[in-house]
């Protein structure tokens, strides 16, 4: 018997996934070829979508990458049909990509057809939950989690056993307690809870079930961006199966507890991610942030006490209850225990979901995991923990990775965003790029935030452009200080972040823009030129056509011109040049 | 623009998502998201009907319509078309095929053409940073963007755009 598993999560799909599937579905007989097509989440191998893994006789396996529905003909015929395995299309990167990795959280993701309970269930699924209904009181499974030392995954790196025990004790009068799961994944460069959820939905509900077991709670929710629809449909599936198996309900699994689950779908706003402003976007208002001089275990949805965690956190749990705390505490660093998933992206070879135990160099993860920087550049810093995070430069790639090490360098773990630059990322671009999308994202309902971000992005838009003045740099950081220490939510108290950690770590750069108004990567547009390099040029007149100002000039087989008095900087010029004849400086 | 009435297929549409929902105000955004999903944006009657069958204040439910990125309070195009400006996006170059695509649909982000045929929108992340810049359009995922693919992108989606709109500036 065999086994033809496609990928379909997001970046499977992107990928051309569906078309893949289809084409296997139409060649295949299932009875004649004695095959079974399923599918699967998300491998962490993005970079090889879409994928394709034949597995035979239930062990002998078989990964191909980047297959296209013209290649599912001779997968079909020659290795499925003939029994020949096509080398050239197997994922070379599997070995090397997955050695120093750590897969628990996403051990399933990737293998398991997440639509079919049946799978999650044979992996050992809801065996933590069995296990804590019918022989843990709530206040051993808290302490469980405690003696594991997790810590929530969601940004915050609070620890989720001090968490839940503080929402169980915190006084309900008719004892409505509520558990949330936080897949709002507002940092616009992570996805490891969207695939989590797209890939194996079970292990994160039967977490919070567990959770809720242990808090006292009957009702949960799950508050999911909207722009996860692939996440939200799986998600809605796994909680139709989980019910009709009385996984969920009333009574569940015969024992006295009874708990739901609901989905609630986000509006696309970073700040939803803020518990407070989480909390009041469910109950259906504008998702602004409250002081919290009252924590929202003791009131939060509802004004009832409310525990909220991470996707990820929430998966972890159900590891901890098979395995124990001891065996989870055995991995990671003193004070960060377990592994962290991350979305290694950017200008990386290997580019995906990577799970690593926490105490790991960044060396391992880019050079060894990601497999380097491409195009034989050079590396020069990673961004972590999104736009509340700050970049690390070179200089410091042997740094392990923890909670407590990222922040002493002025960056943050974060939800895991970590992308990777080369010498061709400008580092004032970069941290202009961020101080825009939390000036966009910004609720607004405070002064230093809503005004001081606007100011920091028209300085740095200054200083990118070319206009800017002595002592902009000083004023960068001034008021940097002074939003980080007055905003009322985390959001403005940590927004300076990628700024001050870019001036600490590439000052020369921004004073390359303000002095010399040059940008040394080559990015910020008012102060590049384009040119044509004379002797690369052979005057197919390309560039000329597709220029929108019509200011390459020159005659067929001669070296072009580009008038500089005209040019908008679009390079459209250098992107349709097949022999990298235009040069940017 | 309170102008539009909206159609009495709508109007049940609105009463029948509203139902479906459980008639209650945690559900309001969720309520919105299925009317705009159905309608590809949120009439003023539209928001007005919710208010007044939720029992709500018409400026709460205003408030979260122009709170959420995910509404649009004006119609939309018959086509989408999306850029991701995801960090990892963006460091490989798509504010230039965002700009690309601007010139040549001569709108900017966020607006629709007069002739209402696109939507040019902004993203976070799709999830498919493997193979940024991405762009989507009509639902389709278009990888490894960069600004001189957009011609035939838009060509290959029927643009009148990419052949009208483009010399200008
Ligand atoms: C502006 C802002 C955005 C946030 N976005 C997220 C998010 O997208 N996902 C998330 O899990 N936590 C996010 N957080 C952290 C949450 O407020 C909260 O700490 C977390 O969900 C708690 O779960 P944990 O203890 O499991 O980490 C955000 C915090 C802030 C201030
Ligand atoms: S810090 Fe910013 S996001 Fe947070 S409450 Fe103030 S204005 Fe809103
Ligand atoms: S940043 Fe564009 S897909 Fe992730």
């Amino acid at each position: 018997m065999k086994e033809v598993v496609v990928g379909l999560a997001s970046c499977g799909i992107a990928a051309g996934g569906i078309q893949v599937y289809n084409k296997f579905s139409e060649l295949l007989d299932a009875e004649k070829d004695e095959t079974a097509l399923k599918q699967t989440g998300c491998y962490g191998m993005c970079f090889r979508e879409a994928l394709v893994e034949i597995i035979e006789d239930s062990k002998r396996r078989t990964l191909y990458g980047q297959v296209t529905p013209e290649r599912v003909e001779r997968i079909v015929n020659e290795h499925l049909r003939g029994g020949k395995v096509i080398e050239e299309w197997i994922v070379k990167e599997e070995g090397q990509f997955l050695a120093k990795q750590k897969r628990i959280v996403l051990h399933n993701c990737g293998k398991i057809d997440p639509l079919d309970i049946g799978d999650y269930l044979a992996s050992g699924g809801y065996q933590a939950l069995k296990k804590v209904l019918s022989e843990m009181a709530p206040e051993q499974v808290i302490a469980e989690v405690a003696r594991s030392g997790l810590r929530g995954r969601g940004g915050g790196g609070f620890p989720t056993g001090r968490k839940w025990e503080s929402c169980r004790n915190a006084p309900s009068r008719n004892g409505t307690r509520y558990v949330i799961c936080n897949a709002d994944e507002g940092d616009p460069g992570a996805y490891m809870d969207r695939s989590l959820l797209e890939g194996n939905p079970h292990s994160v509900i039967e977490g919070m079930i567990i959770g809720a077991y242990a808090i006292g709670s009957s009702q949960g929710y799950v508050y999911v961006r909207h722009e996860y629809p692939l996440a939200v449909k799986n998600l809605g599936v796994a909680l139709e199966q989980a019910r009709a198996r009385g996984l969920l309900g009333k009574n569940i699994l015969g024992s006295n507890f009874s708990f739901d689950v609901k989905i609630s779908r986000g509006g696309g706003a970073f700040i939803c991610g803020e518990s407070t402003a989480l909390m009041a976007s469910l109950e259906g208002k504008i998702g602004e942030p409250r002081p919290k001089h009252i924590h929202t275990t003791e009131k939060g949805f509802h004004g009832k006490p409310t525990n909220l965690n991470n996707v990820e956190t929430w998966a972890n749990v159900p590891l901890i209850i098979n395995r124990g705390a001891a065996w989870f505490s055995s991995i990671g660093t003193e004070r960060s225990k377990g592994t962290k998933i991350f979305s290694l992206v950017g200008k990386i070879n290997n580019t995906g979901l990577v799970e690593v135990p926490m105490g790991i160099t960044l060396r391992e993860i880019i050079y060894e995991i990601g497999g380097g920087i491409p195009s034989g550049k050079k590396f020069k810093a990673v961004q972590t923990g999104g736009p509340s995070g700050g970049c690390i430069p070179e200089r410091l790639i042997d740094l392990p990775v923890d909670f407590d090490r990222l922040t002493e360098v002025g960056s943050m773990m974060g939800s895991g965003g970590m992308i990777v630059m080369d010498e061709a990322t400008c580092m004032v671009d970069i941290a202009k790029y961020f101080v825009k999308f939390l000036t966009e994202e910004s609720c607004g309902k405070c002064v230093p935030c809503r005004e001081g971000l606007d100011r920091m992005l028209d300085i740095l838009t200054d200083i990118a452009g070319g206009r800017g003045r002595e002592g902009d740099i000083e004023l960068l950081e001034e008021l940097g200080y002074a939003i980080r220490d007055t905003s009322l939510c985390a959001l403005g108290g940590s927004a300076p972040n990628p700024v001050l950690s870019t001036i600490n770590y590439f000052r020369d750069e921004y004073e390359a823009h303000i002095n010399e108004r040059r940008c040394p990567a080559g990015v910020c547009k008012e102060l590049i030129t384009f040119t044509i390099d004379k002797e690369k040029c052979n005057g197919c007149g390309l560039c000329a056509k597709n220029c929108p100002q019509q200011s390459i000039t020159g005659k067929k087989k001669e070296a072009h011109v580009i008038d500089q008095t005209t040019c908008i900087k679009c390079g459209l010029c250098r992107d349709n040049c097949k022999f990298d004849a235009v040069v940017v400086s | 623009m309170g102008a539009v009435r909206i159609a009495k297929s709508d109007h049940d549409q609105i009463e029948y998502v509203i139902g479906s929902n459980g008639h209650s105000a945690d559900a309001l955004i969720s309520i919105l998201q299925d009317i705009q999903a159905e309608l590809h944006y949120l009439p003023e009657e539209a928001l007005r009907h919710v208010a007044k069958r939720l029992n709500l204040p018409l400026i709460q439910v205003y408030g979260v319509a122009t709170f959420f990125k995910a509404f649009s309070l004006k119609p939309k195009g018959r086509h989408q078309c999306t850029v991701c400006m995801g960090t990892a996006c963006h460091v490989r170059g798509a504010g230039r095929v965002l700009e690309e695509l601007e010139r040549k649909l001569n709108i900017k982000a966020g607006n629709t053409t007069d002739d209402m045929e696109y939507s040019l929108d902004t993203v976070n992340c799709v999830g498919a940073c493997a193979l940024g810049p991405m762009v989507i359009i009509d639902g389709e995922y278009l990888g490894i963007m960069n600004a001189a693919k957009v011609k035939n992108v838009l060509k290959a989606h029927g643009a009148k755009a990419a052949r009208s709109g483009q010399r200008k500036g």
